[in-house]
């Protein structure tokens, strides 16, 4: 059948070994592209004609502000997965991204308050952007918080997962937010359909950033979805097998 | 139906309901939302008087008067469509430039902004030094006449 290879997808056992055998790429490709971008960001790029080498917090800030709304949308899709066909790996995808979308936010929500300390004068305002982005972190830590606070593990991953989906909506609010309204944020200079606004020697590290933290993403994810499907099938046999081997 | 059909219709359906609210929500409170109004706005008197509020646009090339011996400085802001002179005392951020954007909080005083604090507001484009020199040069090029 041709849908045997989805139907694979679901079953613990196969993802466990999958994820094992595919978390090494990730990892060194990441560690590649995040040293390599670094030092082109750091190093090599040419410092701003206004912001001198301030800007260079960019290297850091924009790539884990992607990657706060690029996780959250996975683990909101991962739920929405998991509550319309009942998949058990869905959900514990979804638990798996929680944490670390939320560390990418807090480093976002960090690196741009130190960036707007330097550039315009203060650490925060209640600005659409930074409004948005705050309950964004409120939304990851909402759903690990709700995940924990209940015993049984099905409910947990049902509860979660409209909440999960509920705040998708957030999503592109914050994408759009400078847009919509008039913001102190500015405009986003590569994630946008023009021409970005950057010659290629501030541009190219960005884009081996922004790749990197993806991968980075991916294989953080990996590792915890084993852990997470060590937790719920702990009572498998097919896991003393695989731990005892 | 098919129960899995039901919950597809079911979460599609919580997901339209969120975003129409949302929408509702945000357009409702849209004055709030906004983090400051623009001249245009400020002259055709969509902020009522006396109310404190936050102004924003392009500080005019050629503007700013600083008061010697105080750190009064006033400057006018423009959206190129309207301007609003503004008063302030107090220290201005690193990035505050002429021809750049900025973000005061105050209110009105007749004709005159008074602001008690002042923001850079920096743009999305970023280039080296030295690029930033060629095209500054180039535009004063193509200003003076007979330059190509």
């Amino acid at each position: 059948m041709a849908w045997t290879w989805f139907h694979r997808l679901g079953s613990p056992p196969y993802i466990y070994g999958l994820a094992a055998r595919l978390t090494p790429w990730f990892a060194w490709l990441a560690a590649v592209l995040i040293i390599g971008g670094l030092y082109g960001g750091l190093i090599l790029a040419p410092p701003d004609y206004q912001q001198g080498d301030d800007f260079r917090i960019i290297y850091v800030h924009a790539p884990s502000a992607w990657m706060s709304l690029m996780v959250y949308s996975t683990m909101a899709i991962s739920a929405g997965v998991g509550l319309i066909w009942r998949i058990k790996i869905a959900h514990a995808a979804a638990a798996s991204c929680a944490p670390i979308g939320a560390s990418f936010t807090f480093a976002a929500l960090v690196t741009g308050s130190l960036w707007g300390e330097r550039m315009w004068g203060t650490y925060w305002e209640w600005d659409p952007r930074l409004t948005s982005e705050l309950i964004l972190l409120f939304l990851y830590l909402g759903y690990m918080g709700l995940r924990s606070a209940m015993d049984d593990m099905q409910r947990a991953d049902r509860a979660s997962a409209v909440l999960a989906v509920v705040g998708i909506v957030n999503v592109p609010i914050i994408h759009y937010s400078v847009l919509w309204w008039n913001s102190l944020h500015q405009a986003p200079s590569v994630m946008q359909l023009a021409k970005p606004t950057m010659p290629p020697s501030m541009l190219i590290p960005l884009l081996m950033m922004l790749f990197g933290f993806t991968v980075l993403f991916v294989a953080l994810l990996l590792v915890r979805l084993r852990a997470e499907i060590l937790n719920r099938e702990r009572a498998a046999s097919w896991i003393r097998e695989a731990v005892t081997q | 139906m098919t129960p899995r059909r039901k919950r597809l219709v079911l979460v599609l359906g919580i997901i339209a309901g969120v975003s129409v609210a949302g929408a509702l929500a945000l357009s409702a409170f849209r004055q709030n939302v906004t983090f400051f109004f623009d001249p245009t706005q400020v002259t055709s008197g969509a902020v009522a008087t006396g109310e404190r509020f936050r102004l924003g646009g392009m500080v005019t090339k050629g503007s700013v008067q600083r008061a010697p011996g105080s750190l009064e400085v006033h400057f006018v802001v423009t959206d190129f469509k309207h301007d609003v002179p503004v008063s302030y005392t107090g220290v201005l951020p690193d990035l505050f430039r002429e021809g750049q954007g900025v973000v005061a909080h105050g209110k009105m005083s007749g004709t005159t902004f008074v602001a008690d604090e002042v923001l850079a507001k920096h743009d999305e484009k970023y280039m080296p030094p030295e690029v930033a020199k060629s095209l500054k040069k180039r535009q004063a090029e193509s200003a003076t006449p007979g330059g190509a």
